[in-house]
């Protein structure tokens, strides 16, 4: 959506509110109900899909605070889109400062309102002037990304092989980056740690791949870059992560289809060709991995998986792996490969995978 | 008379030990200081030697042993019982004068443990030759023989403090007095001869008593240095005073402290109690022994005479009844009684049905006055205050008032303090093991919107007054300190609490809705400015723009809000 077409957009909203005030009838913002529970999963569309409930604010003695609170956010976004500036969530936490009585106490509070603001008008906050403070994610591997110079305008071509023992960094806005590439797929990668290994070794360059590391829980960056890249140059995407509920149903699930809080943008920040390499709870037994038990919130999430996630619940594939994982009563990180020597990983354990990319669970 | 009785023979009792352990220490040492051969002539003087000592053991002189039976354990304490005992008589003596009571309580210290204390009323004052036998005499009193609601201890309690005094410092105790018929009050010091229980007067003579060149119509005023300690709160002579302030609302207390202002407490009634009728025993309550001595010292000849003129509520019928019950005909003469014959006349009382006793001997403080002295002496928010009917247990009449004061700043997160009073004298020790504490805390406060954790005292900023009116108190133990746990007694102070409770939960609701109601208006007020100016800021709006959105706003909201305070009131 263009800047323009956001701004008529805010713009309207704001002048059907006043209208319902100035005519003395209570004003009322709809929301998408953000959870699990009011998203679908469909394998031809990829990604959670919003299944329409809403929630509705009307403006009580109870809610206005967080009325005129969502209101200002909103007045801030248009602000911000009309200079073409941004604001960082934690910035946006501190301008609300200046707003007396409906300031917020924490950046929880203000993360809360602008996620319901970003859902009320239905684009991702990016557009609206509001950027993440996390990193996007660390990239080496066979990849020439396009940028273009800040102050000349001039195309730069960035050669993600160069990075030495380093890595180029994923920036927070990805729309507007070209990429050329012959590399075979793209490796996506849990943690710092193992992303290092393999790039010390140059596995990328053995295995004719790129390397992301998304460092846990991808940042919407970071799917986004995977998606662009992946769908641009028709690569598929492997993920490698650890042998956990939280590897699999939080890092692994968020990057594939999305999240149920941030349903309403799914469909960009997604990566729906994206596979399952492993752990998955048979290279534990394949590969006698040394383990840890499941903590009780290990054990939680697996049962919440199976049970409430429209995604898991659509394969059956899935349901057997995380069952036998919770069977099993324990998990396996990436690094337990280490049992077997050092480089186990690249010499014995990546190859053998990616023989079979069919037997990856979907 | 049942209970003065006990007292008397309680201390008898303990005299009787008392003389065991020095004829014991007496033999002993004989038997060390004598040759086994003399043993048979010495056992002889040993007898002759005790025969005398049992002679001369006196009630003054077990005192002088035995402290701490009439509560002066410990220094603190001698001041405070020794405050008490003169506060209790005088308050007792302008009751009987039908003299509104304005008392004057001095306590200076003159040395690190050495306290002057004075105790000033506007009582009838006391004739002349009847002064020393009260004050310099243990067991003299003008309430002996009689059952009827009292603050008790009479008798013993003032004389007893001056022999603490004369214990511990070695001085007289000193008596002003004046009664309105004379020109002149009269002034004595006076010690007691422990060993023949009897006052030595040191000192008489005529006086003019005036205060700030205003003379004194009437009234006595009792004086004496003592070794004490002071000590500042609840448990103190200030809790006392503050206190007894509390339960006699009739009474004009003014208190100087050892250390800083003096405190003057106004009275808030112009009445006098309702006065105390005495009663007659009830079957039911009197116990085996004071049945026995009651059948020795009557002057009826036939048991019916003696059951009727005796106790409260025996009819020549009932009096039949509870004769045929032990198998005696009601004209069957006292004096023949045998003592098993007594016994199954004992055992046939609680198997005949007698009416309650009357009640009109209790004189509660009554509701309206427990509300005055509370206001007078809490800042709170609520004020609430019950008096019970009065209730029976074991044939002893008694009734309940409880009152409370709630909020205001009273402390918010502690245990609610509970004052206990006996026949409008406070309890301040033994709280834990008071019938009245455990009334409380087995009282459901939760219910009434107060936390309170398990088996104990609810939290918040709570008083509660506890008054206990009754012919006969029944203590757990001689210090008078704490109530009995009878049934009947537990029940009736816990219907008065239920009472206060449900009185708490409705200031309590009321509160919270009210507050509920002020935030939200203030919601209103605060963020409906925010509203106006965001608006504003993305539409482009004017400064009148602005304002209209505000007022109309305003408006609405206040208006639904209406409709839901008009809901919640239906």
């Amino acid at each position: 959506m263009s800047r323009e077409a956001i701004l008529k957009k805010i713009k309207e909203s704001a002048r059907e509110i006043y209208s319902d005030i100035i005519h003395r009838k209570s004003p009322k913002m709809a929301f998408p109900l953000r959870s699990l529970q009011n998203v679908k999963y469909d394998p031809k569309v990829g990604f959670f899909e919003l299944k329409g409930r809403k929630k509705s604010r009307t403006l009580t003695v109870n809610t206005v605070k967080t009325f005129a609170q969502t209101l200002r956010m909103i007045a801030l976004s248009k602000e911000l889109i009309a200079t073409d500036d941004i604001a960082t969530k934690r910035e946006a936490y501190y301008v609300s400062k200046n707003w007396g009585d409906a300031r917020f106490n924490e950046q929880m509070e203000s993360d809360t309102v602008m996620d319901d603001v970003e859902a009320f008008f239905q684009v991702n906050r990016e557009q609206l002037g509001f950027i993440p403070e996390e990193k996007g994610g660390d990239v080496a591997g066979k990849l020439f990304i396009i940028d273009e110079d800040r102050n000349t305008g001039k195309k730069l071509k960035i050669d993600c092989t160069k990075f030495g023992s380093g890595a180029y960094s994923i920036p927070i806005y990805v729309e507007h980056l070209q990429f050329e590439t012959d590399a075979k797929f793209i490796l996506a990668i849990e943690t710092a740690g193992m992303f290092q290994r393999l790039v010390k070794h140059n596995y990328w360059k053995t295995a004719n791949c790129i390397l992301i590391s998304m460092g846990g829980v991808p940042t919407r960056a970071c799917r986004r870059f995977i998606r662009r890249l992946s769908d641009e140059k028709k690569l598929p995407v492997y993920v490698f992560v650890d042998g956990d509920p939280y590897g699999i149903g939080n890092i692994y699930r968020t990057l594939k289809v999305g999240s149920g809080n941030a349903a309403h943008i799914n469909e960009f920040f997604c990566v729906p060709n994206a596979k399952f390499l492993g752990i998955t709870p048979q290279d534990i037994i394949d590969y006698k991995l040394p383990t840890h038990p499941l903590k009780d919130v290990d054990i939680k999430r697996a049962k919440d998986s199976i049970k409430n996630d429209p995604f898991f619940n659509h394969y059956p594939e899935w349901k057997r792996a995380i069952n036998q994982l919770l069977d099993m009563g324990v998990r396996a990180e990436q690094q337990a490969l280490a049992k077997h020597g050092l480089n186990y990983v690249i010499d014995v354990y990546l190859p053998e995978k990616l023989k079979n990319p069919e037997k990856f669970l979907p | 008379m049942a209970k003065k009785e006990a007292v008397q023979m309680n201390i008898f009792k303990n005299s009787d030990e008392l003389q065991e352990k020095e004829q014991k220490e007496v033999i002993k040492s004989g038997t060390m200081e004598q040759k086994p051969r003399e043993n048979r002539k010495n056992e002889v003087d040993t007898a002759h030697i005790l025969a005398q000592k049992q002679r001369e053991i006196s009630i003054s002189e077990f005192f002088l042993k035995n402290r701490h039976l009439l509560g002066f354990d410990n220094p603190s304490k001698a001041l405070l019982t020794t405050v008490k005992e003169a506060v209790d008589n005088s308050l007792d003596a302008c009751e009987e004068a039908g003299i509104l009571p304005e008392i004057i309580v001095v306590i200076r210290q003159l040395a690190e443990n050495r306290f002057a204390v004075s105790v000033e009323d506007n009582g009838p004052g006391i004739v002349r030759n009847q002064v020393p036998k009260i004050f310099g005499k243990l067991l003299y009193g003008s309430k002996f023989h009689t059952l009827k609601q009292s603050r008790g201890q009479q008798g013993i309690g003032i004389s007893a403090a001056g022999m603490y005094a004369q214990l511990t410092t070695g001085k007289p105790i000193r008596i002003t007095s004046k009664i309105r018929s004379q020109s002149e009050a009269h002034m004595f010091e006076i010690q007691i001869d422990a060993r023949k229980n009897a006052p030595v007067v040191l000192r008489e003579e005529s006086v003019k008593w005036e205060n700030n060149g205003i003379p004194k119509t009437n009234g006595t005023k009792v004086e004496m240095e003592i070794e004490a300690n002071y000590k500042k709160g609840s448990h103190s002579v200030d809790g006392y005073i503050f206190q007894t302030a509390l339960a006699n609302p009739h009474a004009t207390i003014i208190y100087y402290p050892p250390e800083g202002e003096f405190v003057k407490y106004e009275r808030v009634s112009e009445t006098m109690p309702i006065e105390a009728k005495p009663i007659k025993p009830h079957p039911y309550g009197v116990e085996l022994g004071i049945f026995i001595k009651m059948i020795h010292e009557t002057k009826a000849r036939t048991l019916r005479q003696f059951l009727t003129s005796e106790f409260s509520r025996v009819s020549p019928r009932i009096a039949e009844q509870i004769a045929e019950g032990a198998g005696l005909k009601a004209d069957y003469k006292v004096s023949s009684l045998t003592p098993s014959q007594i016994e199954l006349l004992y055992q046939a009382i609680p198997k005949v049905k007698i009416m309650a006793p009357p009640s009109n001997c209790l004189s509660p403080i009554g509701e309206d006055l427990i509300l005055s002295a509370l206001k007078r002496q809490f800042k709170a928010d609520l004020y609430y205050a019950v008096t019970r009917p009065p209730s029976v247990y074991r044939g002893n009449p008694f009734l309940i008032e409880a009152g409370i004061a709630y909020g205001g700043e009273l402390p918010s997160e502690e245990p609610v303090e509970i004052m206990r009073f006996a026949n409008r004298v406070p309890l301040l020790y033994q709280q834990s093991a008071c019938a009245m504490t455990r009334a409380v805390i087995s009282t459901s406060w939760k219910s009434y919107n107060l936390q309170q954790p398990k088996g104990s005292l609810p939290l918040g900023p709570m008083v509660i007054f506890i008054h206990i009116a009754s012919v006969w108190v029944p203590f757990t133990s001689e210090s008078k300190e704490a109530v009995a746990h009878y049934p009947e007694i537990l029940k009736e102070i816990r219907l008065a609490l239920m009472d206060c409770g449900r009185q708490v939960a409705m200031h309590i609701s009321r509160t919270r809705r009210y507050m509920d109601q002020e935030k939200k208006k203030s919601y209103i007020e605060k963020y409906i400015p925010h509203i106006g100016e965001s608006l504003k800021e993305i539409l482009d709006l004017n400064k009148t723009e602005e304002e209209r959105i505000n007022t109309i706003l305003k408006e609405t909201l206040e208006k639904s809000r209406t409709k839901i305070i008009l809901k919640e009131a239906e």
